[in-house]
């Protein structure tokens, strides 16, 4: 009985706890969009509250219209979605090789793998910066200055996480079960496509998000490879034309990292579930 | 798997995309890096001003005779090291506390850790700016120390640096130990529970030996990242403190190639940066073999 009322107590504690602080992790998000919200007067002044009385979408239009977010908004999600697709294709084909597949390189490909994840990209943008330059003479849409530029360095560089996350996926999926197609007449193709694809899905989702991310939040490539063509930056440095020196435009900000953060904050929560199983799977592997 | 008859054309085919766009866009640039690095390669030898020198390991001796770089080198891995282990004891602590309360409770915390680990780490950057700000900054009306700066003192500045990179980090390593909690069978916890063994026995005795090999990932994948921490320092000390005494060694490679214009020099660093973490990948492998897991 004692016992009982022991376990619920600390139970109720370690409740409290929780919800304490998953409110202050929220906390800088809620600030946020509270800044986002707030009157001009209100952002600067030297006694920020916690709370607003007259919320207003001043700093979103400001956001919006001055500085065409609208745009680099498009570019963003047009360069995200491109990475998304091309890996999910190229990384489920590859993992597939890896996993169904016995050849003599097979484990100096994994161990490459795991190695090229130890690059430090942000080294590999000086020569990044040269390739792309001479690519903009044979191909401009994948050079500097274009969109393509960024679609290929984070397809390249989501890629090996992506096929050693779904590697493990793939080999979940009894090889019974590709007998049993073979035996059915399935060709090679259609096992592929119409079993073991939707087999790996919650692998594909939570690789998938890990590739958005990747493209949506990047700064270091646009900032390098989009140099003198403004209508093709994207979202992350937009951001930065409003901090100024000495007089930031600090709602126009919050605003704009909003409205950044919103499309990555729906996409995770519409597939947290997936994820965690897919993180899961991952471990169970 | 029983070997079919062409199956390693097949394999190829399947891997062919991959490696196509690995080769030429990692394995290419790797070698060029290397090259450059070899190289003094500035605006006067990338515009076609002056003919290219060879220097040989002349970058690299210059790097090392330079006490800056060693002062760059030591504050990295210091660094990364705080926020590391910051972020594996943040995401444990909290992965044990999901594991022991009601599912509305959870998903409130899981909730607000994907919001951090789904933030741009641009905007998170720049909120955490705003919530530090001297004058108009939340932090500072709550603490009463309005016109503090939170990005003047060297030391102060990193502080508030690892604490943004550790709170876009740890729910990554929250969301995979909890996985990894959830996926130890309940039989062997209630054998160990009706053996008499304690909350603190039982965690350590029975769930961290099943939790290592996820462990020796999440710490990993940490190191990776938050050596290679980039956009934070960058945005939060505007490029790396004033007079750059917030760099860290990425930042430090891009500011000498891209604002120096010293191309060779900074692929030099970069060379540098991903040697020492290559070591770091080879003490990774080295764990998981010994762990007895198979590639």
């Amino acid at each position: 009985m004692n016992g009982t009322v022991n376990r619920r107590v600390s139970r109720g504690i370690a409740e409290g706890v929780t919800v304490v602080i998953a409110a202050v992790v929220a906390f800088p998000l809620y600030w946020m969009v509270l800044t986002a919200l707030k009157p001009a007067a209100e952002v600067i002044s030297a006694d920020p509250r916690p709370w607003t009385l007259a919320p207003t979408l001043d700093s979103f239009v400001r956001a919006l219209t001055v500085q065409s977010f609208g745009r680099y908004l498009l570019n963003s999600i047009v360069v995200a979605v491109a990475v998304v697709l091309l890996s999910l294709l190229i990384s489920f084909l590859a993992a597939t090789a890896l996993t169904r597949f016995e050849f003599r390189s097979r484990t100096t490909l994994l161990i490459m793998l795991l190695v090229v994840q130890m690059v430090p990209v942000e080294a590999l943008t000086i020569p990044l910066f040269f390739v792309m330059q001479s690519v903009r003479d044979v191909a401009p849409v994948f050079g500097l200055n274009h969109l393509g530029s960024l679609v290929l360095v984070h397809l390249a560089f989501s890629l090996p996480f992506a096929i050693w996350m779904l590697r493990g996926f793939v080999a979940a999926v009894p090889v019974e079960l590709e007998e049993a197609a073979t035996l059915d007449g399935a060709s090679r193709f259609r096992f592929l496509w119409q079993v073991l694809f939707p087999l790996v899905a919650p692998g594909l989702v939570a690789t998938s998000v890990l590739s958005f991310i990747h493209a949506w939040n990047d700064f270091l490539f646009a900032k390098t490879f989009i140099i003198s063509a403004a209508e093709n930056q994207t979202l992350p440095l937009a951001l930065q034309v409003f901090v100024k020196p000495d007089q930031n435009d600090w709602g126009a900000i919050m605003a704009g990292s909003t409205l950044m953060t919103i499309p990555v904050l729906v996409f995770f929560i519409l597939v947290q579930r997936r994820l965690v199983a897919g993180l899961a799977g991952a471990v169970k592997s | 798997m029983s070997m079919r008859r062409g199956d390693g054309r097949i394999a190829f085919a399947y891997l062919a995309p991959a490696l196509l766009v690995l080769v030429g866009l990692m394995g290419y640039p790797i070698y060029q890096l290397v090259l450059i690095s070899l190289f003094d390669y500035g605006q006067e030898q990338v515009s076609g001003g002056a003919p290219l020198t060879f220097l040989g390991l002349g970058n690299y001796t210059t790097l090392l005779a330079d006490a800056r770089f060693w002062a760059v080198l030591g504050q990295t891995v210091a660094f990364a090291a705080v926020c590391v282990v910051g972020t594996l004891l943040v995401g444990t602590a909290l992965a044990v506390l999901a594991s022991r309360v009601r599912t509305w409770a959870r998903m409130t915390l899981f909730l607000a850790a994907l919001g951090a680990w789904a933030t741009p780490a641009v905007a998170g950057s720049t909120i955490w700016l705003f919530l530090f700000d001297a004058n108009f900054g939340f932090v500072n009306e709550v603490l009463g120390t309005t016109g503090f700066s939170w990005t003047y003192d060297k030391w102060v500045a990193f502080g508030l640096v690892a604490a943004q990179v550790i709170w876009c980090s740890f729910p990554f390593v929250m969301v995979t130990l909890y996985a990894g909690i959830k996926a130890i069978p309940g039989e062997v916890l209630e054998a160990a529970a009706l053996d008499g063994a304690s909350t603190a026995k039982t965690a350590t005795s029975v769930m961290l030996p099943l939790l290592r090999p996820l462990l020796i990932v999440v710490t990993i994948q940490s190191i990776i990242w938050d050596f290679k921490v980039f956009t934070q320092i960058y945005i939060m000390t505007s490029g790396g403190g004033i007079a750059g005494r917030n760099l860290v060694l990425n930042v430090y490679a891009y500011q000498q190639a891209f604002a120096a214009s010293e191309y060779g020099l900074g692929a030099s660093i970069g060379v540098v940066t991903t040697v020492l973490l290559l070591v770091v990948t080879a003490a990774y492998l080295r764990a998981l073999r010994r762990s007895g897991e198979a590639l």
